[in-house]
C-alpha cells in the first residue's frame, strides 16, 4: 500500500509530465487558453492513461518481453518481441481512444459534447504514449502498480495544464512586449513553474 | 501542365520557408516535446534532428504514393502503422550503431511516433501532393525543427557544462576550484531553462520579424 502511494505522489509532483519531462506539450499549448477547456482535456488524459497503461502492462508481460510467451508453451520461452512495442502500444493506444469516445458518448453524452475534438485528439498526444512507454522502463512489479502509475501522470498533467491555464487567463491584461504576446510568454511561464515543481525533488519518499 | 524542375522556386521554397518563417516549433508550436528534452547536450539533438528528418522524410514520401488510396476515415491509423514502421527501423539502427546515444534518448526515439511535426505535415502536405514535393517538405520541416534543437543545445551545453559535443571548451584553470573565477551555471541543465530558452529564441524571431506577433 505505501508503495502504491510512492508511486502516486512520485508521478504527480516530481516526474511531472510537462514539467520534468515536456510531454503532451503541443495540446499542453494550443488548448491552454481558458480553464474549462483545459479542465475537459486534462480530465480526458486521466481516463485514457488509467486505461492504457494497465492494458500495456499486461500486453508487456504476456506477449512482448523476453519470455513472456511462456504461457504458451515451452517452446516460446526464448521468443524476443519486444521491437514491436511501439507499434502495439500506439495501436492499443489508438483502439482505445476510440473506445473511450463510444462509452462516452453513450453514457456522458454532455461531457462528450463538452470535450469535442478533443477526445480523438488524445490519441496522438505524446503523454499518453510517454506513459506506456516509462511504465516499460519502469519494470513494474504488478498492475496495480501501473494503474496507479497512469492514474498519478495524468493527474499530473491535469494539474500542469488547468494551472496554465488559469495564469494565462489573467496574462491577457498584462502589458506584455509585443515580440513575447502569446507563445514566448507561455513558454517562460511554462518555465517558471517548473522551476517551481523543482522544489517537489527534495521530498524524501 | 508545364513540368517543373526538381529544384524549381517553389520547391526551393518548400526547403527555406521552414527554417525562419514558418518554423515548424516556433511558429507552428509542433514537436515541442522532443525538442525540450533531448536538448542538454549537443550529440543527442543531433542524432534526434536526423532520426527525426528520416523518418519524417520517408513517411511523407509512402503517405503522398499512398494518397488516392487511402479512405480518408482510417487515414489517422494508416499514418501510425507508417511512422511507428519507420520509427522500429531507426530505433533499430540507433541501439546497433551509436548504442550510447540510444540510451540517452530513452523513450524519446520512440516518441518521434507521436511527435506532432510528423503528423502535422502528413495531414496539412503530404496528402494534398506529389511524393517528391513532399520529401522537400519533410526534409525542410525537420531542418528547421534541427535549427532549434541544435541552437537550444548549445547553449545549454556551453554554459551549463561548460563543453561542446562532449569536448571541454571552458580552461580548467578559468574554474573557482582551479583558483579561477569562473563556475558552471548548474540550472542550465535542468529541465525548466529548456523552456526559457525557447521562450528566449521566440522572442528574438518575433523581435526580427515583426509579421510573425501575435495579437
Amino acid at each position: 500500500m505505501e508503495n502504491l502511494i510512492n508511486i502516486f505522489v512520485k508521478s504527480i509532483f516530481i516526474d511531472n509530465m510537462v514539467f520534468a519531462y515536456f510531454f503532451g506539450m503541443c495540446s499542453y499549448l494550443a488548448v491552454s487558453k481558458s480553464v474549462k477547456t483545459a479542465m475537459g482535456l486534462g480530465i480526458a488524459v486521466v481516463f485514457v492513461l488509467g486505461i492504457t497503461v494497465p492494458v500495456d502492462y499486461l500486453l508487456e508481460n504476456y506477449i512482448l518481453k523476453e519470455g513472456a510467451l511462456v504461457w504458451l508453451g515451452e517452446g516460446f520461452a526464448d521468443v524476443d518481441l519486444s521491437f514491436l512495442s511501439f507499434i502495439m502500444f500506439i495501436a492499443v493506444i489508438a483502439s482505445m481512444v476510440q473506445l473511450v469516445e463510444m462509452v462516452v458518448e453513450k453514457f456522458a453524452p454532455v461531457l462528450y459534447t463538452q470535450l469535442g475534438i478533443f477526445l480523438p485528439l488524445i490519441a496522438v498526444n505524446c503523454a499518453i504514449l510517454g506513459g506506456s512507454l516509462f511504465m516499460q522502463q519502469k519494470a513494474f512489479h504488478n498492475i496495480g502498480e501501473a494503474t496507479v502509475y497512469g492514474l498519478g501522470s495524468g493527474i499530473g498533467w491535469l494539474l500542469a495544464i488547468v494551472g496554465i491555464a488559469a495564469i494565462r487567463e489573467k496574462v491577457q491584461y498584462s502589458d506584455i512586449p509585443a515580440p513575447l504576446r502569446g507563445l514566448g510568454i507561455t513558454f517562460i511561464i511554462t518555465g517558471l513553474m517548473g522551476l517551481a515543481f523543482m522544489g517537489f525533488m527534495g521530498i524524501k519518499l | 501542365m508545364a513540368k517543373e524542375g526538381l529544384f524549381s522556386k517553389k520547391n526551393q521554397k518548400l526547403l527555406s520557408t521552414p527554417l525562419n518563417g514558418n518554423n515548424p516549433v516556433t511558429v507552428q508550436v509542433l514537436g515541442i516535446c522532443s525538442a525540450l528534452a533531448v536538448t542538454v547536450q549537443l550529440k543527442p539533438a543531433v542524432v534526434m534532428t536526423l532520426s527525426v528528418m528520416a523518418v519524417l522524410a520517408f513517411a511523407n514520401v509512402i503517405i503522398s504514393l499512398l494518397r488516392n488510396t487511402i479512405p480518408s476515415r482510417i487515414r489517422i491509423i494508416v499514418q501510425l502503422v507508417v511512422v511507428a514502421a519507420l520509427v522500429i527501423l531507426v530505433d533499430q539502427i540507433l541501439k546497433a550503431f551509436v548504442y550510447d546515444v540510444s540510451k540517452q534518448l530513452s523513450v524519446f526515439v520512440g516518441l518521434i511516433i507521436t511527435n506532432c511535426i510528423i503528423m502535422g505535415r502528413l495531414e496539412a502536405f503530404a496528402l494534398g501532393n506529389k511524393p517528391w514535393p513532399a520529401f522537400l517538405d519533410g526534409v525542410g520541416n525537420a531542418a528547421g525543427y534541427g535549427l532549434v534543437l541544435i541552437i537550444v543545445s548549445f547553449f545549454r551545453e556551453l554554459l551549463g557544462s561548460g563543453s561542446l559535443w562532449g569536448y571541454k571548451v571552458i580552461p580548467e584553470s578559468w574554474y573557482v576550484a582551479n583558483g579561477g573565477f569562473y563556475e558552471n551555471n548548474g540550472m542550465m541543465i535542468l529541465p525548466p531553462m529548456a523552456l526559457i530558452t525557447v521562450g528566449a529564441i521566440i522572442w528574438f524571431q518575433r523581435w526580427k520579424n515583426r509579421d510573425l506577433i501575435e495579437k
